[in-house]
């Protein structure tokens, strides 16, 4: 027979269990908000630097036209910039994300090309430490504060830009979880070097006779570094948005699942307290008859 | 007179969008004031004061910005800038 008093206090710890796990899913839905309005009021730059660039890169397509749009004409070294998140109890978050890269990253490998791995977030370095660990040339962490700036992501644009300045890589993509709903984050993976150039059929109006100040060079120059450091921004928002939708639902079902719990937990208890009445009954019945 | 669609967007968000008399723009050669109707053009934009003007002959918005590009088309003109931290109105 179950110890009543083992039962007790273990309904007493899955309780302050589920207590926690109820405060995380509130905290967890109030910085989706935030996030979700951050994520969605950065698309608009987003959308207008695209068409901006597909235009320009239009206009010049020779030789001269800045690397960071042709690329370096080879694709024999690849980097992944991935995004995950800083903190667990996100549910398979960050697993999913990590699951991606590595498809990607055996895929390129199983090509003969070289992978190279940037890692964004604590959580995604420890689980591709163990499979992709040499693969890894940085790591970077965006911890500690409840609203990513675009100083953030331009720090890590401006480290990747010169990394492919060195000649370190060729292209570069970016992987990271598409906020769609709070209960569907999609991995997605994305070119991030060279840019990408908008189909030529929606954007194939452009004149012959808009003037460039000071000339179409100098406007690329001056706009792509700055499209690169906006796609990673819009990437990291989006990931935080994914990131805590994600943590909201694993924390909504381990609420629910640790209320599971107690009520069988509580059950278990009310009939073993009711055996030892029983029990008590018969041991004073039966001593009375004794008598 | 028609009035010049303008957008002002920065990569945190989009900070303006509607219709304007006229802007100056810091342009790396230099200032250049957009009605509507003007020629297409593409340029680069130095660091210093966007001003917005709502109506012709009224006191301007001046807005700051790091630089940036801005482009006039036939829908008006759309600046993407940097950083606007620094919103100084007058």
């Amino acid at each position: 027979m179950p110890n009543l008093k083992a039962l007790k206090t273990r309904i007493a710890s899955v309780k302050s269990t589920q207590k926690i796990t109820k405060a995380m899913n509130l905290v967890a839905s109030a910085k989706l908000r935030g996030a979700q309005q951050a994520a969605l009021s950065g698309r608009p730059f987003a959308t207008r630097a695209e068409k901006v660039i597909g235009n320009l890169a239009l206009a010049m397509s020779g030789p001269d036209a800045p690397r960071l749009l042709t690329g370096t004409g080879h694709d024999q070294t690849h980097l992944i910039v991935v995004i995950t998140s800083e903190r667990g109890l996100c549910g398979a978050y960050n697993t999913n994300i990590v699951k991606m890269c590595r498809r990607k990253a055996d895929d390129l490998l199983a090509r003969g090309k070289t992978v190279k791995l940037y890692v964004i977030g604590r959580k995604g370095r420890a689980q591709l430490q163990r499979t992709h660990g040499r693969h890894i040339i940085a790591t970077r962490s965006v911890e500690g504060r409840n609203m990513l700036t675009f100083a953030d992501a331009k720090v890590v644009a401006e480290d990747v830009i010169g990394r492919f300045e060195a000649g370190e890589f060729d292209v570069a993509h970016i992987q990271y979880a598409h906020f769609q709903s709070a209960l569907t984050q999609v991995p997605t993976d994305e070119m991030l070097i060279p840019v990408p150039r908008p189909d030529v059929a929606d954007t194939g109006r452009i004149s012959a006779d808009i003037e460039f100040e000071p000339s179409p060079e100098a406007i690329l120059d001056e706009l792509l570094p700055r499209s690169i450091a906006v796609h990673i921004y819009q990437s990291l928002l989006e990931s935080r948005a994914s990131e805590e939708g994600a943590r909201m639902t694993a924390m909504d079902s381990a609420t629910r699942n640790a209320g599971d719990m107690i009520n069988r937990l509580t059950l278990t208890y009310n009939r073993t307290r009711q055996a030892v009445i029983t029990k008590e009954l018969i041991e004073i019945i039966s001593g009375a008859e004794a008598l | 007179m028609a009035a010049l669609h303008f957008e002002l967007v920065s990569p945190v968000k989009l900070i303006r969008s509607g219709p304007v008399h006229m802007v100056v723009v810091p342009g790396t050669e230099g200032d250049f004031g957009v009605l509507a109707g003007h020629a297409p053009m593409m340029s680069t934009i130095r660091p210093g004061e966007i001003a917005i003007y709502a109506t012709a002959g009224a006191q301007p918005e001046l807005v700051h910005v790091d630089g940036g590009y801005a482009e006039v088309s036939e829908a008006g003109l759309i600046i993407l800038s940097g950083d606007i931290e620094t919103v100084t109105r007058q």
